[in-house]
């Protein structure tokens, strides 16, 4: 250091150029290392490291995409589709690719010209994705507009433009219950199974019934397409597709026309109508009215659609053929003359009938004043007394085994209905329940169909197949793979006979059903009316507001002599089954022989009632759009993530309703009318905690 | 000999350097027209026209005078100074930051034409500090204020490529003029030291981020780590060969930012591969070995600081740009010479070299005379 500062002081110009020519060397040297150094590095980029960047470049370059695969149909027994795709222009958008989604709305908005009501759902679905997947804007567009997002696609980051495939249901509401929906994968779903395609825009998956259950056969494989693309996402070209390999179909045994048909006919009340099939226990018609618009759901239901449905008093977001609960009163009679025959009981003894029963100090009352009755007879005219007086006798524990027997309180293996199975109650049952001890009132209750019984109408179904059929048929669902057979029966054909001959005077003798007796020659049915008990009542069950009204049931089958066909149908609050169940089931059985004449009365029908479900549902969704506009809540978080709507049931479905039942002039152990909430290990129905005595089913 | 055919002015052209450096301009209009998919606009054309027309220029430069050049040193260089600030004053006006001024027929931005000034008036500083002084403060002082005065109003700008840029260019005539070593080795650790402390108080987020950045690009791929990464993907897809004229996607299908400008190396270095990108490099070796050889060839300080100041001038613009679009540098906004689209950089450029060629008419000027 001290050297260098004396010597500065003698600095001359020919050191300067001297120090010049060497720090000119050193620079050009640092420059000349620079160079070295750069193109060592590009060697090393384009030698050695090609490899790795030709295969990052081309990834840049192509873009794998997704084809949604062709879902599977879903067919009925003649091969028609119940759930089919049709081709379809659609636009989605990626909530979390949207750069600007209050503007990318509004415009789409213009572009396809959405109503405010169709705006606010758009929106709500948006809130509610998560980020990643794919949220339908509109689907089934005209070419026009169609071309017109995807021209603008460029300024519309985050939509997405498809010409694909959706789901479609041709028979609409007549289904809804029994095929279920589709729809966007959850991100719960996309949680479990990380696989690309769940968020794929226009890949639906299963999201109820049977499009849920058989959701691995009916898939299919995706297709994929690679194309070359800008790093703004604009497709230059494809350069190659592998077709997508449609799912399998599933095929039903349910009749298509017959479910429609059925459907239909059940008309502005609540209710189901099961059809099973007596040589293979195949079901044919599984329906439950009123019903959504699986169409609707397809494309995530919308705030008026739904506060539509949640609204109705008929709920028809709940399967009731499988899910419904009823007090199956006078139906449960032909299975009660089996159990008698049963246990020794001779189909000819007589029991007179002076218009009830006295049991200790209480008189249950019958509906009319019957005489002497024997075993068809009761069935015939549904004589109370008779059935009372036997259970009396014989004790209510010869009654439930049979039922059982016979498929009550009892759940099949049936794929995408998730059934609940109701009460056959005995005594074990009640005190496990209630921690009481079975009555005399209780036998006479049950033995009629009443108090803690409650069955479901598929329930109902089987059991008047295997009345018809003799056999422990099984229900099943899928066509050519019937159900073996349950354990046999313990009963004659003799005995059978005694049970069918009442059931046939129902309909064809002087019997409860006399005016729904088939128009068709050579076909007769055998049935039994049902009109259960709701509310407690201080007068009949027939008159009153809607919900207190009696519920109609009817059970049947034809043709008589050689037995095809058996039918459950209920209808709630229908007052009489007589009056409001056996005439559609007629309608229903003539249907399967002569088609056009059932369609001429249900045409009539239908004129009167506003036209077919589905323009009534339609009509009343767009009384609702007019109503309330944009004004209605948001759909609850959960029922528009899992679609799950039968989970989301409001609180007054059938099982609650309360089988409550008069008691005429007793004084005694009166009813505690609020039950409790059933506990969830018992799927069962909470009747009311007080039996007693039963003026039930009359006709 | 050859002389007696070819006219004079044509045959004093240094040709060994101006034949490569047309050759890759022409290479540079070949990957702009690919750049711009396959048309002459709006790329390709404009920017061999420009060259052509700065040529001429270059070539009138390289006619001045010495004594012009001496005379016009500082007259130019408070020119300069005087447009840097009037562009902040127009930017702090109109709000917002602002580097050019409109010109009507061209948009200037004023610290481009600083780096050749600042060059030009170290080399006349230093040209007239006696040789006693060279290690005094007299030295550093007033040349540290001439270099730090327009730094700082780049740096304002803010445009931290081009301060640097100036920097730099001063450094290497104060390093040439024969500043002690020790100033500058205690200079670098003392930037050593400072700029951890600058990097966190001085720069700007978006400068501090492109750093960051270079030194983890994948940290973030899709943000400023993006450039980076396309850019290598480029080059290193390329391979030897390349991929063919035209054939270049990563320029075509818009991943490569910046395609005909800052990372203009990345988009030839895909269509020509590694030979294009060695020809690049080899052109300009032999550009800058001319302009050293033209600086160490000079009989005097003027001329010899001058011509080493605008070699290293162009150089770094070279060293910088191609080491960002390698992955070697963070990415700063500077052009590749002769290459990059842009008529401000193609102008300093050929200032530099029209001001290296009228210092070797000078070179040879005196020769004859001897």
């Amino acid at each position: 250091m001290k050297f260098r500062f004396n010597f500065q002081r003698h600095v001359t110009q020919g050191m300067l150029r001297n120090s010049y020519d060497r720090r000119t060397m050193v620079v050009g040297a640092i420059q000349g290392g620079i160079g070295v150094l750069l193109a060592t590095r590009l060697g090393y980029l384009s030698i050695l490291q090609n490899e790795k960047y030709k295969l990052e470049s081309e990834s840049n370059r192509v873009n794998l995409s997704l084809i949604p695969p062709r879902r599977g149909w879903i067919l009925d027994r003649h091969g028609t589709p119940l759930a089919s795709n049709r081709a379809d222009f659609r636009v989605d958008v990626i909530p979390e690719r949207m750069a600007t989604p209050h503007e990318t709305i509004a415009q789409l908005g213009e572009l396809l010209s959405l109503s405010p009501v169709d705006l606010q759902d758009l929106r709500d679905k948006i809130d509610s994705a998560h980020g990643f997947t794919p949220v339908e804007v509109a689907s089934g567009l005209p070419w026009e507009q169609f071309a017109a997002v995807s021209v603008r696609l460029p300024e519309l980051p985050g939509v997405v433009t498809q010409h694909g495939y959706s789901r479609s249901y041709p028979n609409g509401p007549s289904v809804a219950h029994l095929i279920g929906y589709v729809g966007a994968a959850s991100a719960e779903d996309y949680e479990k199974d990380r696989n690309p395609l769940l968020i794929t825009p226009g890949f639906k998956v299963g999201k109820d019934g049977l499009e849920k259950a058989f959701e691995a056969k009916l898939r299919g494989v995706p297709g994929a397409r690679r194309s070359e693309v800008t790093a703004g996402g604009k497709v230059v070209r494809d350069l190659e597709t592998r077709e997508d390999v449609p799912g399998s179909p599933v095929k039903l045994t349910i009749d298509g026309p017959l479910q429609d048909f059925a459907a239909r006919r059940i008309g502005l009340e609540s209710g189901s109508v099961v059809v099973m099939d007596c040589l293979t226990g195949g079901i044919l018609a599984l329906c439950s009215m009123p019903a959504f618009d699986p169409n609707s759901f397809v494309n995530g239901i919308g705030r008026l659609e739904w506060k539509m449905l949640n609204e109705d008093d008929h709920i028809p977001l709940l399967n009731k053929a499988v899910r419904g609960l009823y007090p199956p009163g006078s139906t449960m009679k032909p299975m009660g003359t089996l159990a008698l025959q049963l246990n020794g009981v001779s189909p000819d003894e007589r029991v007179s009938c002076p218009g009830g029963y006295r049991l200790g100090n209480r008189f249950f009352r019958c509906d009319a004043v019957h005489g002497s009755v024997d075993m068809r007879a009761a069935i015939e005219h549904s004589c109370n007394t008779y059935f009372w007086s036997m259970s009396h006798r014989i004790g209510y524990e010869a009654f439930a085994p049979v039922a059982r027997m016979f498929g009550l309180g009892q759940e099949f293996d049936l794929p995408g209905t998730s059934q609940r199975y109701g009460t056959i109650p005995d005594a074990a049952w009640k005190m496990k329940r209630f921690n009481q001890a079975w009555t005399d009132a209780d036998s006479l209750n049950a033995s009629i169909g009443q108090g803690y019984v409650s069955v479901s109408p598929l329930q109902l179904a089987v059991m008047v197949s295997r009345i018809a059929s003799g056999r422990p048929l099984m229900p099943s669902l899928l066509l050519g793979q019937p159900m073996p057979d349950g354990p046999a029966l313990p009963l004659t054909p003799e005995q059978f006979a005694v049970t069918r001959e009442g059931m046939f005077r129902v309909v064809n003798g002087s019997g409860t059903a006399g005016r729904s007796r088939l128009d068709l020659d050579g076909i007769q049915m055998a049935g039994k009316t049902g009109t259960a008990q709701v509310a407690k009542l201080v007068s009949r069950g027939s008159v009153g507001t809607w919900k207190t009204r009696d519920h109609a049931l009817f059970i049947c089958y034809a043709p008589t002599d050689r037995p095809r066909y058996a039918m459950a149908v209920v209808i709630e609050h229908g007052t009489f089954g007589a009056r409001a169940a056996a005439p559609i089931a007629k309608d229903v059985m003539t249907f399967l022989f002569d088609p056009a004449k059932a369609w001429d009365s249900l045409l009539k029908l239908e004129q009167s009632w506003g036209g077919t479900a589905q323009e009534r549902l339609d009509a009343r969704y767009n009384s609702f759009v007019s109503q309330y506009g944009v004004s209605a809540p948001k759909v609850s978080q959960d029922a528009a993530k899992d679609g799950d709507v039968a989970a989301d049931v409001p609180a007054d479905e059938p099982q609650a309703v309360q089988t409550v039942v008069q008691n005429v002039d007793a004084p005694e152990p009166l009813p505690t009318v609020s039950p409790p909430p059933p506990p969830p290990a018992t799927p069962g129905p909470v009747p009311s905690a007080s039996p007693s005595l039963t003026p039930a089913t009359p006709r | 000999m050859s002389r007696a055919i070819i006219p004079d002015p044509i045959a004093r052209q240094p040709w060994g350097m101006l034949v490569p450096l047309f050759a890759l301009v022409m290479l540079g209009g070949a990957v702009l027209y690919s750049a711009a998919g396959g048309h002459l606009q709006p790329y390709a054309l404009s920017h061999v026209l420009r060259f052509c027309v700065f040529l001429v220029m270059a070539v009138l430069i390289s006619h001045i005078p010495k004594r012009i050049f001496r005379a016009a040193a500082y007259p130019a260089y408070a020119a300069t100074v005087a447009l840097l600030v009037l562009v902040e004053l127009i930017g702090a006006v109109g709000g917002g930051s602002q580097r050019w001024l409109n010109l009507g027929f061209m948009t200037l931005q004023p610290s481009e034409l600083m780096k050749p000034a600042i060059v030009l008036v170290l080399a006349r500083f230093y040209e007239s500090l006696p040789s006693s002084m060279t290690a005094s403060w007299r030295g550093l002082v007033p040349a540290g204020m001439l270099i730090g005065i327009p730094a700082l109003l780049v740096m304002l700008q803010p445009d931290l490529g081009t301060a640097l840029a100036i920097c730099f260019g001063g450094v290497v005539i104060m390093f040439l003029a024969g500043l002690p070593l020790w100033w500058f080795v205690g200079a670098g650790a003392a930037g050593a030291v400072i700029a951890p402390i600058a990097f966190f108080t001085l720069l700007h987020d978006y400068q501090r981020n492109r750093v960051l950045t270079f030194l983890d690009p994948e940290q973030d791929p899709l943000g400023t780590g993006y450039h980076i990464t396309q850019s290598k993907i480029a080059i290193g897809s390329g391979g030897f060969f390349g991929k063919g004229f035209g054939n270049g996607s990563q320029s075509h299908l818009q991943y490569l930012p910046e395609s005909h400008t800052d990372f203009v190396f990345a988009t030839m270095a895909e269509e020509w591969g590694m030979v294009g990108g060695l020809f690049v490099l080899g052109v300009f070796a032999v550009v800058l070995t001319w302009g050293m050889r033209v600086a160490r060839s000079s009989p005097d300080r003027f001329s010899s600081l001058l011509g080493a100041g605008l070699s290293a001038t162009i150089f770094f613009y070279v060293a910088i740009n191609l080491m960002m679009v390698m992955g070697l540098a963070p990415v700063v906004g500077i052009p590749l010479p002769f290459m990059s689209h842009g008529g401000t950089s193609m102008m300093t450029n050929m200032l530099c070299l029209g001001s290296l060629m009228a210092i070797n008419r000078w070179n040879a000027g005196s020769r004859l005379l001897r």
